[in-house]
């Protein structure tokens, strides 16, 4: 008996949705059985990553802080995904939005009032596009692959914030270590549910995921989208413009970026520091595989990567569970989701060789052969 | 000015969760001033304790202090690989939690996170290794490099036969820059045309960049190399271009380098770990800032390599012991920086405090 991939006719929606969900179990199954391999209480460990943070209050208020600017970039990025636009820099964009804002706050920094803020988020969402314009520009005019453009401008990105915190930005206050001064309260978002750290950050990351579901779902635009990613000649036909659309998504998912970047750095930084890029801009690609491209799956997404981060911790602290074994649970759950994507185009079959007669044997010394030749 | 008691303002964030934390916390009710028997100790590392530098250093002294005192009475817990961001203050408010009477944050980075948790946790102590400023129960502690400098500049100083050092620099922040000075001014007073080409790499461990600037400068005729950086790659470098040497940073790093490695500059946070641990122990800790240096036993000069000559390893056992009894200062005058300033006349010294807040400046003869 053997056992064989056939392709489906249609992705399988059932195991669309099943397969997220297998590749959690999967990572924990496996993961117990390796960390108790190396030494350590598997299960305990385990359940220190994946439950504690989920079952102890105290960990609530983290969850939501770091899932909040996951799930804002995922959001746009899962839009130009599917508009088979590949924004890879989100770092990067998300680096100008702290830098547009912070701008916004040196500059205001002697004045107060209500305005502040929003005019911050204004700043945040403009610098994240800006950046997001040369690949644009690029991509739409000159066919240059976004991929190459928005992932190299993310180290341009770096240097100049390292630029600005240890030259023209930095405080005369700070001793001379690189950080701008600190935000005033009204250049600080404010804590949403009094008593935690939870800050409006979450709240706006909500509204993001509702208002992209609304928007891809029930409006033209979504469905523009769609079609461009999945059909261009269709869309062509259709009369939807390629080029359009490229700007269009790759504006959405950088100013995305960029306001996620405004509310780090307004919320739980106070300050910009050399130490604001923490990779949100690459997890975030993770989380929109992760949530299937779908606002409302990304909410959850973000969630998973934020209880294995924080959970990761808990293991550190709990059980002595060392930083890199943390980061093969990250890893192996990526892989086990992009592994089981195969579910979704292929179904399983058995084959039945009830003969055991020459054929059987012929076949599978013929399956590696096939393999290495190919 | 000195470092001490540079009270941060309490923002309305800060004193809104200082109030609200209390509420959210009805687990930790205050607990008597008092000895105890048994203490849980957090640290916070930046990386980890196999980097061969700054957090080795931290993790040998939290192993001499466990020793010390015994693992009946303090068992610790070590967090690898935070980042100097909002992840710390969790990382921070995790420890807490989980019961630890004291927690040290053992980079500058830290500092802002454990501000924010330290008034939430009022019957736990903090400590924030090279940092600037206290809270009643947040302390910050600190390692006079710069004197170990001083002592390797000279051995360079007197060593290098085309007269040009270098000093691989981490990021500019005000520890390199005093690093820097007191390496060359040290130099200097061994050989007056002494040069030091200051190079950064952005990164406080980064082999393969550590490596290329290693050997761009070697190209550029240095014989002597220094590094700020936590790791063994420069001086690898130098064992396999066969120049003069260079030191190890934080660590002993002859293993690496055996020819090329002249001496060390070793982080011994052991004592000074022994006693913090030992003050909660007794229920004596209390509010304080610490910088120690060679004459605390908190910088060890290394072994000296064989192949020094005899008048070089005197002349650098005299600076040595010129800085413990007070006779000899990294930064006294006079010193002239790179745009002709004078920084100390004749007879003045730049005090260690004070250079540390000052604005940055190199001294004549440093190339950056």
């Amino acid at each position: 008996m053997l056992i064989k991939l056939e392709k489906r006719p249609t992705p399988s929606r059932r195991m669309l949705y099943i397969t997220p969900v297998l590749a959690v179990i999967v990572t924990m199954a496996l993961g117990a059985i390796i960390f108790s391999l190396i030494g350590f209480d598997g299960l305990r460990a385990v359940r220190e990553i994946f439950l504690t943070p989920l079952l102890n209050p105290l960990k609530w208020q983290d969850l939501a802080v770091k899932a909040s600017p996951l799930i804002i970039i995922a959001v746009g990025l899962s839009i130009g995904y599917r508009g088979n636009v590949w924004n890879i820099g989100a770092e990067g964009q998300y680096v100008l939005g702290g830098l547009a804002a912070t701008g916004v706050a040196l500059w205001t920094h002697q004045m107060s009032g209500p305005w502040i803020l929003p005019l911050m988020g204004l700043a945040g969402i403009l610098g994240g596009m800006a950046w997001a314009v040369i690949p644009a520009f690029l991509r739409t005019r000159y066919k240059v692959n976004e991929i190459l453009t928005t992932l190299m401008l993310t180290y341009v990105s770096v240097y100049l914030l390292n630029f600005l915190v240890f030259g023209p930005w930095k405080s005369p206050t700070s001793f001379g270590q690189p950080q701008t001064v600190r935000f005033s309260a009204d250049q600080s978002l404010p804590d949403i549910i009094p008593g935690t750290i939870v800050h409006g950050g979450t709240l706006v990351a909500v509204v993001v995921a509702v208002l992209a579901w609304f928007v891809m779902s029930r409006t033209i635009f979504g469905y523009q989208v769609k079609t461009v990613g999945t059909a261009p000649a269709a869309a062509r036909y259709g009369g939807f413009s390629g080029n359009r659309t490229i700007w269009l998504v790759l504006m959405t998912s950088a100013g995305l970026a960029g306001l996620a970047g405004m509310l780090e750095v307004s919320g739980p930084y106070g300050r910009m520091v050399p130490q604001f890029p923490v990779n949100y801009g690459f997890t975030a690609i993770i989380v929109a595989f992760l949530g299937r491209l779908h606002p409302i799956g990304i909410v959850f997404a973000g969630l998973v990567l934020s209880i294995v981060v924080v959970g990761g911790e808990v293991a550190q602290t709990t059980i002595g569970l060392p930083f890199p074994a943390v980061g093969i649970f990250q890893s192996m759950m990526l892989f086990f989701l992009l592994a089981s994507d195969v579910l979704v185009r292929y179904r399983v079959r058995r084959v039945n060789t009830s003969p055991p007669a020459a054929p059987a044997p012929a076949r599978t010394e013929a399956a590696p052969d096939a393999g290495a030749a190919s | 000015m000195t470092l001490k008691n540079t009270r941060p303002m309490i923002s309305r964030r800060g004193a809104l969760k200082l109030g609200a934390g209390a509420a959210a916390l009805p687990l930790l009710g205050s607990r008597a001033f008092a000895q105890k028997e048994k203490v849980k100790v957090g640290f916070v590392l930046i990386g980890t304790p196999d980097d061969n530098g700054w957090n080795y250093g931290h993790d040998q002294g939290r192993l001499y202090m466990l020793d010390e005192l015994g693992a009946d009475r303090v068992e610790t817990t070590v967090v690898t690989n935070v980042e100097e961001g909002p992840d710390a203050e969790r990382v921070f408010r995790e420890l807490a939690q989980q019961g630890h009477d004291i927690i040290y944050g053992t980079s500058f980075g830290f500092g802002e996170y454990m501000m924010n948790v330290a008034p939430q946790f009022p019957d736990i102590k903090f400590e924030w290794a090279t940092g600037y400023t206290t809270l009643p129960n947040m302390s910050i502690y600190n390692a006079k490099f710069h004197e170990g400098r001083t002592v390797i500049g000279t051995i360079a100083g007197m060593m290098s036969e085309t007269g040009i050092g270098a000093y691989i620099g981490s990021i500019p922040v005000p520890e390199v820059f005093m690093g820097a000075n007191a390496f060359h001014l040290a130099a200097r007073k061994q050989n007056p045309d002494f040069i030091t080409k200051v190079v950064y790499v952005d990164s406080w461990f980064d082999p393969a960049k550590e490596a290329d600037a290693a050997r761009a400068l070697i190209d550029q005729g240095v014989d002597i190399i220094t590094q700020h950086t936590d790791g063994p790659a420069a001086l690898q470098v130098a064992e396999e271009r066969g120049i003069i040497g260079g030191f190890g940073q934080g660590a002993d790093m002859s293993a690496f380098a055996p020819n090329a490695h002249l001496s060390a500059i070793i982080d011994h946070w052991g004592p000074y770990y022994t006693k913090s641990v030992k003050s909660v122990l007794d229920g004596t800790w209390e509010e304080s800032s610490f910088w120690g240096g060679i004459a605390d036993g908190e910088v060890i000069i290394g072994d000296y390599n064989e192949k020094i000559p005899a008048d070089v390893v005197a002349e650098a056992e005299r600076v040595r012991k010129g800085i413990i009894d007070g006779s000899i200062h990294p930064y006294a005058g006079p010193i002239v920086d790179t745009n002709g300033n004078v920084q100390a006349e004749e007879g003045d010294i730049i005090d260690d405090g004070e250079f540390w807040a000052q604005e940055a400046w190199y001294a004549e003869g440093i190339e950056a």
